[in-house]
């Protein structure tokens, strides 16, 4: 048989893969991927006003609204400044984790998804070991999902939060990071609204960027250091970040860091010389290395230490005017030295704080008004 | 026992060289005569027998499937023998080889016999494959000339390859002795721990640990230089849904050494890739899973100019609460006895252009050949009446939840068919009707 012939013959048309139906609910936010510039923007523009609103009427938004923390993993960072998002919103939150709920006893995420929704829960906040339970969640309930982590897959809130980072301390005109601008308090509670409202200083978040398009961060480098393998932060920052423009360097061992990680999107490069990376960078982000999923991996943590550890030698050296990211928990002395964790350079607090305004936006969206809610909002 | 005429229909019978109009007798179980339209002798029996009007349909031998799951004995909740079969013959199967893997698994002669006992009111034959070890678990083979007396026509321990080299040598020679093929399912399992999907890009953006192709090609061309090492021509080493590019170079290689080696493939294998996973759909989800465009491609391949030997379908049915939970924790395998021939009369005939001849043989003939099964695969004079009769030309779209199985674990449900099953006759009893 002629092999040309059936090249042709086949390339007429295979069978092609269905277009994908989520997300069920234009509330939910499953992947980084799922936003358009214009939702990104939104969002980001929606984080700063709610930052900035009254903690009195901002209330109001979401009042009484029920929203359920369903969390199968530990997490400090995401469940605390989701609970507190959903609260300053005004909502009624409750959390149920794998530990002390009937999933220990054996329900099913299908299960334990419709009780919660059968208890009144409008939108359900999820944190999974496994990679696309948010995608099994959203299918089974069709309530709006915010994924806020699943497996080694995405972590999208979390994309959007670094972007909002990313975003305060850049400056548009020479498309550098300024470490020192935009240091502001972490506001987590109503006290500290009128300094920040206070007058327009050049520093303030009031230069920050909100209309993002395909340029705004062409020109910037963001390096993303360490078990890229098992991060959904990796992941979901790699799917955010090009499609503003950014170029993400990838750096890592082959065990944390495997070739094909380059073919996962548009505008993604791996740079195995840490120091090389550095140098191009005007953002770098570090990440732990997840015991809990190296799965029999075996690593050599001093040869890791010396080779990938951003240390106050190397950052001072190769990026004196980077800002340091990490989404958290930091191990010091493994990823990072102390140092740097608490250096000038160091923006892994500001992350954090971003993460109440960055999920308030995204929970005002899970949960538009509804028409009974409509008189009270 | 009554008789059966099966009038005005085109019979293709790619084991005889038959491709004509052709009214066939059926009677006591077997073909008793093939004649040309309205020429069968009344003295045969013709006479007063139930007639089917095949005008406008297509006659081929019934189809055989060497490769299903039916879940008994020990988990009748996914799938019985008898609603298995009733699956089977909706999709034109007369014979099925069932996999040892229950519960417990088919290690003994009580078992092989058991399956095959009136009692699980199989709609249409089931030959067991028997476990290659005890268990299943690749440490001691089991008694061959027993399994092979109780009615096993080969030997394989589907799901757990045999991975250690002396055992799996020991195995081929065994089998090769008392005339049993052996059926490896090709994965080197310490590769794959905690994969669920094919290694590569879209596992790596799914977030999901990844079987690499080596996994299946190392074992397959491992099991290859045992058969070659080994020297007895009677061996016969079957590799089960081969789904890589590297796995089929191998076995191409070896059958141009003269070696017996030989190679099925799946529908989904030569239709879908991994894009097909979607956002975690867990009815594609299979083990070996979905590869690679290239990979597909070398199926289709491989089909065309011969080196595939069988279509066989991996039935693999799971209740619907088994595959309604997280990607990673559900069950490999879907269902296939009701789609394979729509899938492949609408994509190899229709869309790739094998004739529609080769394509029944794909599903018949040379499976049968394959496991040795007499009489079955061919429809001459003297063979069981195992038959299917369907019109070639009808387009219909499948539905999941209509299916005789108990399952509905499929990727292909709303896919459209070329090919609507009409017939399906057992050994001379209609054990599917569609009119």
């Amino acid at each position: 048989m002629n092999p040309t012939a059936t090249a042709a013959r086949r390339a007429i048309h295979p069978p092609r893969a269905p277009d994908s139906p989520f997300p069920y609910n234009p509330g939910s936010l499953l992947s980084a991927s799922d936003l358009g510039l214009d939702e990104i923007s939104h969002i980001l523009a929606r984080a700063t006003a709610l930052e900035n609103q009254d903690p009195l009427t901002r209330d109001r938004i979401l009042a009484k609204r029920r929203v359920a923390l369903l969390f199968y993993e530990s997490s400090t960072r995401t469940r605390t400044s989701f609970e507190l998002a959903a609260k300053a919103l005004g909502a009624d939150t409750t959390l149920v984790s794998s530990l002390s709920s009937s999933i220990e006893k054996g329900e099913t995420l299908k299960d334990t998804g419709l009780t919660l929704r059968a208890l009144g829960a409008e939108a359900i906040i999820l944190r999974h070991n496994s990679s696309g339970a948010p995608w099994l969640l959203e299918a089974e309930t069709r309530l709006p999902v915010l994924n806020a982590g699943d497996g080694m897959h995405e972590h999208p809130t979390q994309a959007l939060l670094d972007l909002r980072t990313l975003l305060a301390h850049l400056d548009p005109a020479t498309k550098t990071c300024i470490p020192e601008r935009t240091k502001k308090p972490v506001i987590l509670s109503g006290a500290h609204f009128s300094e920040v409202e206070g007058p327009a200083s050049p520093t303030s978040a009031q230069h920050t960027i909100h209309q993002v398009t395909a340029e705004t961060l062409a020109g910037v480098t963001l390096t993303i250091v360490g078990d890229i393998l098992h991060s959904r932060v990796a992941r979901s920052n790699m799917l955010l970040l090009p499609r503003l423009g950014a170029r993400v360097l990838l750096c890592g061992p082959k065990e944390l860091l495997p070739e094909l990680a380059a073919h996962a999107g548009p505008g993604i490069e791996i740079e195995r010389n840490f120091e090389a990376a550095l140098r191009q960078s005007q953002a770098v982000m570090m990440l732990r290395i997840q015991a809990e999923r190296l799965a029999g991996l075996q690593l050599d943590l001093e040869e890791y230490k010396a080779t990938y550890q951003l240390t106050g030698q190397r950052l001072a050296t190769q990026a004196p005017n980077a800002i340091v990211m990490h989404p958290g928990p930091i191990i010091r002395g493994l990823e990072v030295t102390a140092g740097v964790a608490d250096g000038p350079q160091s923006v892994i607090l500001e992350q954090v704080c971003n993460g109440v305004a960055i999920r308030m936006a995204v929970l005002e969206r899970a949960l538009p008004a509804t028409h009974a809610q409509g008189g009270r909002a | 026992m009554t008789a059966l005429v099966i009038r005005g229909g085109h019979l293709i019978d790619p084991a005889a060289g038959v491709d004509g109009l052709k009214d066939l007798l059926l009677k006591d179980g077997r073909v008793a005569e093939i004649a040309s339209p309205g020429k069968l002798k009344q003295a045969n029996g013709a006479a007063g027998a139930e007639v089917l009007d095949a005008t406008g349909l297509t006659i081929a031998p019934g189809l055989v499937d060497i490769h299903v799951h039916l879940r008994e004995p020990g988990q009748g909740y996914k799938e019985t023998i008898a609603t298995g079969t009733a699956s089977a013959a909706a999709g034109g199967f007369t014979s099925v080889a069932a996999m040892p893997n229950t519960r417990p698994v088919n290690d003994s002669p009580e078992i092989t016999r058991w399956m095959q006992a009136p009692e699980r009111a199989a709609a249409i034959r089931v030959f067991p494959i028997a476990a290659a070890t005890r268990g299943s678990k690749g440490e001691a083979i089991n008694d061959y000339a027993a399994l092979k007396s109780a009615g096993a026509v080969a030997v394989t321990d589907d799901g757990y390859p045999i991975l250690k080299d002396n055992i799996m040598r020991e195995t081929l020679a065994a089998a090769a002795r008392v005339g049993l093929s052996v059926i490896q399912h090709a994965e080197d399992t310490r590769l794959t721990q905690g994969a669920s999907m094919n290694a590569g890009p879209t596992a790596f953006r799914l977030g999901l640990r990844g079987m690499t192709g080596e996994a299946e090609s190392g074992i397959v061309e491992r099991d290859i230089r045992l058969v070659t090492e080994l020297r007895d021509a009677r061996i016969h080493l079957h590799v089960a849904h081969t789904s890589t590019a590297a796995a089929l170079a191998a076995v191409r290689q070896a059958r141009r050494s003269g070696l017996r080696v030989t190679c099925e493939v799946a529908p989904h294998h030569f239709l879908l890739t991994e894009e097909h996973v979607g956002q975690y759909n867990t009815n594609a989800k299979m083990n070996p899973p979905l590869r690679s465009s290239a990979d597909r491609d070398a199926m289709i391949e491989a089909i065309l100019d011969g080196v595939v030997d069988a279509i066989a379908t991996d039935h693999a049915p799971h209740a619907i609460h088994e595959k309604e939970v997280e990607f990673e924790n559900a069950p490999n395998g879907i269902t296939g006895l009701e789609t394979a021939l729509g899938l492949s009369i609408r994509w190899l005939h229709k869309e790739w252009k094998l004739p529609l001849g080769r394509v029944l043989s794909l599903l018949s003939a040379q499976p049968a050949a394959l496991l040795n099964l007499k009489g079955r695969g061919t429809l001459t004079v003297g063979s069981f009446a195992d038959v299917v009769v369907f019109d070639p030309k009808a387009e219909w779209i499948y539905i999941a939840r209509e299916t005789k199985s108990k399952s509905r674990n499929t990727p292909f449900d709303g896919w459209t068919m070329q090919g609507k099953v009409r017939w399906t006759i057992s050994e001379g009893r209609i054990a599917y009707a569609n009119t």
